[in-house]
């Protein structure tokens, strides 16, 4: 780790935080998230559809894939604000999957798949496996060739929007060496997804089994690049889960604080209590370095080794932030935070699934003390 | 309008470390104060008022301050190259931290033009030592309360009262002094009167406190039947708070520029890193302890929290949301960081981390151990942590008054 953290904001990050901002705002008022907590689907398919068109699954593909050539960097603004507004759907899904193929694929796939992923054809990642190892290297899928043909076999957990997703990027053991086939929905035979009970119930996760699933060989991205292909998904999600809990902490801290505005008790209200406000002011702190590795870590992405420490940092940090401020904002609730109609729940829960997804934030540091110390 | 080249920033910038490289001697063979509230003996302030008269005179301190006055008349910009190239060196601190960083930069933006002749020089050059009187015995946090009197006699002024925590009071030539002038006053705020107090003056007695560290640096100051001169007032009568307040806001070189050099030697995350490799526990290297390895990561990564924060405080769109948040709390979580980071070097320590300064097997001669119990006086002088988490809850997050 330098001794100088950097950080820089982009003319394009600024704007797409703007747009973002109203955007998300305007199309997920809670409302409309606790409406989708009982759709099966999960999202809205309409917002789906707007979003292609502003061009936001475009935003980290080159030009020459259908892309509009900016970086991750310019995508973690408006993830931030989907976490904040708890927008659902498969935006973060459908982009990891898409610098999947981007650094993994070849030329052909590239050509082949990039252009429809900008364009909104929806797709996921199946890399966990119940086993639980946050490594995504250890992958106990396998696939065998048989002639023209991969033949797949395994189960996969924690695959997000599977059952809207056209396109699956799953991992493998092929020969003795982790993989990545691309995987159409369309071959998958019926009962191979079962939908999970996650914690998080904006989201949709699925358990799919692949015994027996047949791709041809064209399927299997260059092998040659795997490795990478992984190591870029990886350190991305983790990016733009910190940026949903950085967006999630700020409104949760936010809707916490209006009801130790307005809530009375004892003849006060209850915000003027330094029993409840000192923790809040706590949280917010801890948001606000959380906001600023958040950026760092966008800024520092692409750069060899720095990136890596930076994204990791903001993991961690991202996590430690929305767990306490949820935390906290069940219990300043009181009664009323022990419901299902508190909206802190909500927060709870994502925060649950967010830090527990590629490496919570003890798993950050201790990677991080491999690489600092 | 800046007219300044490349080349001649860079010029200075070598010349200002050829000179520190030169000067700079960090290790006089006694313990050298971290911070400008821990100047204890008679040793270590004659050393720091050497080495910042020293530096003043090499043009490296007050260097974008007025030339009438005694500053180097040039841009902020060389003054802060200056400073930095000090901070490389790793040179002591500035002797004079009121003087520099609250009554300097006061006098210059809100005196007269007589008061900056009479004063500026001489805190520039550590010739007068000033200190400062706002907190007193029974108000601490509380400064709008404040009970010294001053009531006009004459021509004069007379004080009666106490002060405390009144850093190197008992070198001072000069206080900032806040004070009581109308008891009757339609609310506290309105009663007070802002002076720039003379020290050596009969009925002004300074009685030294010694420290949890077992150390000297501050004292307390009593007032009795004192009298000092009519144009000691600074601003109106009455005016006191706003000037008070006015000040306060110096300290982060919010007008008036900076003078320079620092007040503060924080402990570095880095070399407590260092500390980890060398230091045993349990007989065995600190770092092969998980829960150690996660706990300094921990505290490494909030070391980049402030840099980061204070570089995203200048982005004006990822800051709009609360414009005033980073800058209301940085003090509380550089002090709260600064004080943990030192608690943990102790823990580090294992079974040694009961050594304390002059125990020749203490690592890095119980500078951490000092350090930690001085790191207080930041989480709690100029507004306790508790006090700033009010100010960041009711002006950041709009909370109300506790």
């Amino acid at each position: 780790m330098s001794k100088k953290a950097t950080i820089g904001f982009s003319e394009e990050q600024a704007q797409l935080l703007e747009v973002a901002t109203t955007f998300c705002r305007d199309k997920s008022p809670i409302e409309k998230v606790r409406s989708l907590l009982e759709n099966e689907r999960g999202y809205d398919d309409a917002i789906w559809t707007e979003m292609a068109e502003l061009g936001w699954l475009a935003i980290a593909v080159p030009e020459e894939f259908g892309g509009i050539g900016l970086g991750v960097a310019e995508v973690v603004p408006v993830v931030e604000q989907m976490g904040r507004t708890m927008m659902a759907g498969p935006f973060v899904s459908t982009t990891l999957a898409a610098q999947a193929m981007l650094v993994g694929g070849t030329d052909e796939q590239k050509q082949k798949y990039l252009p429809d992923l900008c364009a909104g054809t929806k797709a996921t990642l199946a890399l966990s496996e119940p086993h639980g190892d946050w490594d995504l290297t250890h992958v106990e899928c396998t696939a065998e060739r048989l002639g023209d043909t991969l033949k797949l076999s395994g189960r996969k957990t924690f695959v997000e929007n599977a059952d809207t997703a056209d396109l699956l990027l799953v991992s493998v053991s092929l020969e003795g060496a982790p993989a990545l086939v691309v995987v159409e929905r369309s071959v998958l035979p019926e009962g191979t997804l079962r939908r999970e009970v996650v914690i998080d119930e904006t989201r949709r996760s699925y358990q799919v089994t692949f015994d027996g699933v047949e791709v041809p060989a064209s399927a299997l991205l260059d092998p040659s690049k795997t490795t990478a292909a992984l190591v870029h998904v990886d350190l991305c999600a983790s990016l733009l889960l910190s940026a949903e809990m950085c967006g999630a902490a700020a409104s949760c801290i936010d809707y916490t604080v209006d009801y130790l505005q307005t809530r009375k008790q004892f003849g006060k209200k209850i915000g003027s209590y330094q029993a409840l406000k000192h923790p809040i002011v706590d949280a917010h702190v801890g948001y606000e370095q959380a906001r600023s590795h958040l950026y760092c870590a966008a800024f520092n992405f692409t750069q060899q080794g720095e990136g890596e420490v930076a994204t990791r940092i903001a993991k961690a940090q991202a996590g430690e932030a929305l767990s306490y401020a949820a935390d906290r904002a069940i219990q300043f609730h009181g009664g009323f935070g022990f419901t299902y109609d508190c909206d802190a729940q909500l927060y709870r829960r994502r925060s649950l699934w967010c830090e527990n997804q590629f490496g919570d934030s003890a798993y950050q540091r201790a990677k991080l003390a491999e690489l600092l110390l | 309008m800046s007219t300044i080249s490349e080349k001649e920033l860079s010029d200075y910038r070598s010349d200002a470390a050829a000179w520190f490289a030169e000067n700079t001697n960090a290790d006089p063979g006694f313990m050298l104060p971290l911070t400008f509230m821990e100047v204890g003996t008679d040793q270590q302030f004659n050393f720091l008022r050497e080495w910042q008269h020293k530096v003043y005179e090499a043009g490296y301190l007050g260097a974008a301050w007025p030339k009438e006055y005694g500053g180097g008349g040039l841009d902020q910009k060389f003054q802060t190259i200056a400073t930095e190239e000090m901070a490389k060196a790793n040179g002591p601190i500035m002797l004079n931290a009121i003087g520099l960083n609250w009554a300097g930069p006061l006098i210059l933006d809100m005196g007269t033009d007589e008061e900056r002749k009479r004063y500026i020089k001489g805190i520039l050059s550590a010739e007068d030592i000033w200190c400062q009187g706002f907190s007193e015995p029974e108000n601490g946090s509380d400064l709008g309360n404040a009970q010294t009197k001053a009531v006009r006699d004459g021509d004069d002024w007379v004080l009666n009262g106490s002060k405390i925590w009144t850093t190197q009071g008992n070198y001072a030539k000069y206080m900032i002094l806040l004070a009581r002038t109308n008891p009757d006053a339609p609310n506290k705020y309105a009663g007070l009167s802002f002076f720039l107090s003379p020290m050596q003056v009969d009925g002004i007695e300074t009685v030294p406190i010694r420290k949890l560290t077992g150390e000297y640096g501050f004292t307390q100051t009593f007032f009795t039947e004192a009298r000092i001169p009519g144009d000691s007032l600074m601003g109106k009568e009455g005016e006191g708070w706003l000037v008070a307040m006015r000040t306060l806001e110096y300290e982060r070189g919010v007008k008036g520029g900076q003078p320079g050099g620092y007040v503060m030697r924080a402990s570095d995350p880095f070399e407590i890193v260092e500390l980890a490799r060398k230091a045993t526990r349990g007989g065995k290297p600190a770092l092969e302890d998980p829960v150690i390895k996660d706990q300094l990561i921990q505290l490494m990564i909030e070391a980049r929290s402030l840099q980061l924060n204070s570089k995203r405080g200048h982005i004006q769109p990822l800051v709009q949301d609360k414009p005033a948040s980073l800058a209301l709390s940085s003090k509380l979580m550089a002090t709260e960081f600064m004080r943990r980071l030192n608690e943990f070097a102790i823990t580090l320590q294992g079974q040694r981390g009961a050594y304390y300064v002059g125990e020749p097997d203490a690592y890095d001669e119980g500078l951490w151990q000092r350090a930690y119990l001085n790191s207080f006086s930041a989480t709690i002088g100029g507004g306790t942590s508790q006090i700033q988490r009010n100010i960041i809850g009711e002006h950041v997050l709009g909370l109300p008054k506790s």
